[in-house]
């Protein structure tokens, strides 16, 4: 293969890739719109209707998925518990970018006893696993979505507070940032307009790393009862209530499962790539 | 060298510091701790007597020194629930965790290392592609998903319990619960074993070694392999920080009588002592075993001894 054939290659999506997009697309639309499947309410009851297997397995088209131990309607449950499970994962992601970024900044553009404060709350953090770090903060207080939502977004908080003040000092010395400054630009429009703009890559690659592990916190949690409370749901919390009837009602574990497995799988895959094409200095390694 | 040493003896002490006043905080300021520890139906003299025994009527600075003071002596208060010291149920537990963790770091070691290198020798062929496709696998497999279809298996080819042994020390109980366990750090060790062996690989020094013609193997294993392990022992260090806090959600899932379960268990029923131990010492060890990662790179790199 020529050097001109290999350079057009990388520029070509991989199929992995195409279909890494495709099922986060396919989740996407089945988050948004994947309650108008089915009739039913995701907290309805019938007891008439409890542990209906799904289609296939001897079950009907009123519950294609099957139905808990409650007679609630998986599909519609998926749908919801999908939803709760992407809200989580973006928001918290962005949460913990949004906050480390800006820690990162000011520690880099102040120095002295505030970047001091930030660095040890970053050594705190690393040496705090976040499973854990939300364990302690669900057992002191009242679990609510709100309280939820920002402990999953203190998700990885400290890496981008690292990478962008390490980013943001090495490009402090740069030329351009003094000649910003001598034309008498105000500090934070150097920092935001002129320097944050020059780091982006930084936080977007690490954006890609961390939503993956973001999905994998929430349905953790979840899994473990202490996440997402009833009658709100979501994938983690729809396989802990399945866990119980491994043997009797497998669906109830293994379609949640595999969605959750799927997603970590194509948001990584996807996010292999980006960061190849972000990242220049990775791509010759390849 | 001394100068290294101190700086970070101190910046341990002071994460260390740090975390324990993070605790204290929270604590103090999510509500009324004496309610927390008595009874949910106590009478207010219940509560009135924890408060005075726990000194919440005392000034804000003259709780935190008595608590960093009880903490100091090993006094990390008393579980509501059993009423035994929250560290006794804590070193209760511990060996199930640690015979866990570490069997489940030996796999993720061995396995993980042999995979990466076997990749990093065929890059780029099949056998490449195949242990980078098996770690991102490994890496988004929940491994509450991965533990459940490991008992399913158990249960309906073999007809057996795979997990709840406990901590009997048996291979065949361990093991399920240990891949489990270890399925995502294999899948990171063999990532980045491979790539630190492939940056190592095109290093001058290894040219070099090749030209005074001394062979493969002992090129491999004697050159390339020592110089790209100096890396993965930060990676190791995390492991073993993060063994007792890795292993909650493996432990619920197998039912394993872990410090993972006990957290969890402490957690929901609110039982606050418990878990501000076990959370003190998870970042103890954590903070214990990044000192220890940055003096073995002194023992291990002699270039960071001349910086």
């Amino acid at each position: 293969m020529s050097d001109c054939d290999k350079n057009f290659k990388s520029f070509s999506t991989p199929i992995v890739v195409k279909l890494a997009l495709g099922f986060v697309i396919v989740f996407v639309l089945f988050a948004l719109f994947g309650q108008l499947l089915s009739p039913h309410e995701f907290r309805a009851t019938s007891l008439f209707d409890r542990l209906k297997p799904p289609i296939g397995f001897g079950g009907t088209w009123t519950y294609p998925l099957g139905t808990d131990g409650r007679g609630r309607d998986l599909l519609v449950r998926l749908a919801v518990g999908a939803q709760i499970t992407l809200i989580v994962a973006i928001v918290g992601t962005l949460v913990g970018a949004v906050l480390g970024s800006l820690l990162g900044i000011i520690a880099a553009a102040k120095r002295g006893p505030i970047e001091a404060f930030i660095i040890g709350a970053v050594d705190v953090q690393a040496s705090l696993p976040i499973i854990v770090v939300a364990l302690f903060v669900l057992a002191v207080f009242n679990s609510s979505f709100t309280l939820f939502l920002l402990l999953v977004g203190l998700n990885g908080w400290e890496v981008y507070a690292r990478l962008m003040r390490g980013a943001v000092l090495s490009a402090k010395e740069h030329g351009y940032v003094m000649a910003i400054r001598a034309l008498g630009a105000s500090s934070f429009r150097i920092y935001f307009r002129h320097i944050f703009p020059n780091v982006l890559n930084i936080v977007l690659v690490q954006f890609t790393i961390n939503l993956p592990l973001t999905v994998l916190l929430e349905t953790a949690l979840s899994f473990l009862g202490l996440g997402v409370q009833p009658p709100l749901t979501s994938l983690g919390q729809i396989m802990s209530e399945g866990r119980d009837r491994l043997l009797t009602a497998w669906w109830l574990t293994l379609f949640p499962g595999l969605i959750i497995f799927f997603l970590a799988l194509s948001i990584s895959i996807i996010g292999d790539w980006v960061r190849d094409r972000l990242d220049p200095t990775l791509r010759s390694e390849k | 060298m001394t100068g290294f040493i101190l700086s970070k003896l101190l910046r341990a002490f002071i994460t260390l510091l740090l975390t324990v006043s993070l605790v204290f905080i929270f604590i103090r300021f999510s509500g009324d701790p004496a309610a927390a520890m008595a009874p949910p139906d106590a009478p207010q003299e219940v509560i009135d007597y924890y408060a005075e025994k726990l000194g919440l009527d005392k000034p804000l600075w003259v709780q935190y020194t008595s608590y960093l003071a009880q903490i100091v002596k090993g006094d990390f208060g008393y579980s509501v629930d059993s009423g035994r010291s929250s560290v006794s149920l804590f070193l209760d537990r511990l060996p199930a965790t640690l015979y866990l963790g570490g069997f489940s770091l030996l796999i993720a070691l061995t396995v993980g290392i042999s995979l990466g290198t076997v990749a990093a020798l065929n890059r780029g062929n099949f056998l490449d592609r195949g242990v980078m496709a098996f770690s991102v696998f490994a890496f988004a497999m929940p491994n509450f998903l991965f533990g459940l279809a490991v008992i399913l298996i158990g249960a309906l080819g073999f007809q057996t319990y795979l997990g709840g042994q406990g901590a009997s020390i048996s291979w065949v109980g361990v093991l399920p619960p240990a891949l489990t366990l270890g399925l995502a750090s294999t899948g990171s060790y063999a990532r980045f074993s491979r790539s630190s062996l492939l940056e190592t690989i095109n290093k001058p020094f290894l040219l070099a070694a090749e030209a005074r013609g001394i062979p493969r193997t002992r090129r491999l294993f004697f050159h390339a392999m020592p110089n790209a392990a100096i890396p993965l022992v930060t990676l190791i260090g995390l492991s073993l920080g993060g063994l007792i806090a890795g292993s909650v959600v493996t432990e619920q899932v197998f039912a394993w009588p872990g410090v993972g379960q006990l957290l969890v268990r402490s957690v929901a029923t609110r039982d606050i002592a418990t878990v501000q131990f076990i959370v003190l010492a998870i970042a103890g060890t954590m903070v214990v075993a990044n000192l220890l990662v940055d003096f073995l790179y002194l023992i291990i790199d002699p270039r960071i001894r001349v910086q």
